[in-house]
């Protein structure tokens, strides 16, 4: 018990932004038309691209002798650029053929 | 000090974007420019992140990111910048299974260097199940929107298996956390484990369902995006992590509300799966005769019409018959027939998808009714023309209380003079049900692939 009481002082900040965000995520989704569903749903499979920070500070803070280390690290920056550039590219595509109907 | 200080403020406007993006993504005018915004805050934290680094860093390692990076956005702009319309939501999942392998590296890295710190054990392991299984997962479902694996497979007692695996690696990582075990052999057995799981989680679900699936699927990624954020205390993974994880589960909820189903159903099984007809459950056998009807006879009948409304469906969209369709529309319109296209709201390979194919081909925006606003016109309509969908005109929505789309909202073109159906076969919808509407008298069946039956047609009409 005190150590979730522990841990849960020790990390009140991250604990704040993680409920709070569960809260804007609903929010944000909340009444969006079935139409924009597709680009949505590409949308924030691109914002979770944000994963590829994580790839780029294992790759600084690698051990430069550690050759297993440096090589997962970079498929992992690799995909997780994938991850970014395609998701943010294809919304965007999705999104123009929106736009030409006006 | 001042770098840190500065990045955090970088990471901080990078969080604004995405919520802001998210936001505005969810409205028709400002959506484009809403991924823009959050396209450039993830520029700056990718930049701040690697220029504003605190620490000794030899230069080749830099490097090697460099060409990571370079590397990843050649082939993710490619990959995006080519892709055919209909084929966008097996790409999403392809890049959502990315972002889900690298989650589950940089678990696989990082183990080692936090052993024996209980919290961060347990962040890792969880970062590197979620973010496995998610690859494993997307891969499956882009292979079966491409095509790959067409049929469901399901193992003997599937679910009890599957839930059973899934068990497993949970106790599995919760020993690992417990014994403090550093063994990089139990690190393997875990990935591998839970890759497997991604797996056997998705083999079973039908290819229909798979839109329901990758919307999952990306909330988990998200969900492993934030543990790496806990992990290293950074802010900016955390906030798009959760902010993600938490929109794509609503959005996982409003796909399945629009198709009337459950989470719990497209899982678990029932329905969802193409290829079995045999699943109607029902009981009823419908009773009459279709009636089959040829190019020539549809096309004169469009031709002395006064209004045509188009159904577009799944089968359109796997035809690729989006351009054909638009051919016959204006052809249609300079005869001097009234067109319009009703449009489902999941309609398509995923919702709104059929609004994106038919904007692709410059139909005009007012051309494209929605089902509310549709409805009501049904009866003053000549001919209905249904291309390719089958469960979203399907009259059991309305009068069937043991049919498993019961109260699914639908499009009521039994209402309309004339109904042309154009199928490949007599193969149900994806519900697996039988449809009355085509034993319906004013229903004629015109049996062929969309694209060619509708280049057939304008043929045929230009010949008038």
């Amino acid at each position: 018990m005190t150590e979730l009481i522990d841990f849960i002082s020790n990390n009140i900040q991250m604990i704040y932004i993680v409920i709070l965000m569960i809260f804007v995520g609903v929010e944000v989704i909340g009444h969006v038309p079935a139409v924009l569903h597709t680009p949505l749903m590409s949308g924030a499979n691109a914002i979770h691209g944000v994963v590829i920070i994580g790839a780029i500070l294992v790759m600084l803070g690698a051990d430069p002798d550690n050759t297993l280390a440096l090589a997962l690290g970079f498929v992992a920056v690799l995909l997780g650029t994938l991850n970014v550039v395609g998701g943010f590219v294809v919304t965007d595509r999705m999104l123009e053929m929106f736009k030409k109907k006006k | 000090m001042e770098y840190v200080l500065s990045l955090e403020i970088i990471y901080l406007i990078a969080s604004v974007t995405y919520i802001l993006g998210l936001k505005m993504l969810g409205h028709p005018e400002t959506a484009r420019r809403g991924n823009l915004i959050a396209a450039t805050g993830m520029t700056l934290a990718i930049l701040g992140t690697i220029f504003l680094y605190e620490g000794e860093v030899p230069g080749f390692i830099y490097i090697l990111i460099a060409i990571a990076i370079v590397l990843g956005t050649v082939l993710g702009w490619l990959k995006a910048k080519r892709v055919q319309m209909t084929k966008m939501p097996e790409l999403v999942s392809l890049f959502n299974g990315m972002g889900g392998a690298s989650a589950a590296l940089i678990g696989l890295i990082e183990f080692e260097h936090y052993q024996g710190n209980t919290l961060s054990m347990t962040t890792i392991l969880g970062g590197i199940i979620i973010g496995s299984i998610s690859f494993s997962g997307s891969m499956i479902a882009w292979g079966k929107l491409n095509g790959t694996f067409k049929k469901p497979l399901r193992l003997p007692k599937y679910n009890l298996l599957n839930n059973l695996i899934f068990l497993g690696i949970i106790a599995f990582a919760g020993y690992m956390v417990w014994s403090q075990s550093g063994s990089q052999l139990f690190l393997y057995i875990l990935f591998f484990g839970a890759l497997a799981y991604g797996v056997l989680f998705v083999l079973p679900i039908g290819g229909a369902d798979m839109p329901v699936v990758i919307s999952l699927l990306n909330s988990f990624t998200g969900l492993a995006a934030a543990l790496g954020g806990f992990l290293y205390g950074n802010m900016v993974m955390l906030t798009g992590g959760i902010l993600v994880g938490s929109a794509g589960t609503i959005l996982t909820f409003a796909m399945c509300n629009a198709m009337n189903r459950s989470l719990v159903n497209v899982i678990f099984g029932g329905f969802g799966d193409t290829d079995s007809g045999g699943e109607s459950g029902t009981g009823s056998k419908m009773q009459g005769d279709i009636k089959k009807t040829t190019i020539s006879d549809v096309a004169i009948l469009m031709n002395y019409s006064k209004k045509v409304i188009i159904v577009p469906g799944y089968g359109l969209a796997v035809a690729q018959a989006q351009h054909a369709i638009h051919e016959l529309e204006q052809l249609l319109e300079s005869k001097g027939v009234e067109v319009k296209y009703a449009i489902h709201p999941v309609a398509g390979r995923m919702p709104g998808h059929m609004n994106v194919l038919l904007a692709e081909t410059n139909v005009e925006y007012n051309k494209l009714a929605e089902m509310e606003d549709v409805n009501p016109e049904f009866q003053n309509t000549d001919v209905v023309f249904v291309v390719g969908a089958n469960d979203v005109v399907n009259p059991a929505a309305h009068n069937d209380k043991s049919s498993p789309i019961y109260g699914m909202p639908i499009l009521d073109v039994e209402n309309a003079k004339q109904i042309i159906v154009n199928k490949r076969s007599m193969k149900p919808g994806y519900a697996g049900i039988e449809n009355e509407l085509f034993y319906n008298q004013k229903t004629s069946m015109l049996f062929g692939d969309a694209k060619g039956v509708i280049q057939k047609l304008i043929a045929e009409l230009k010949g008038m």
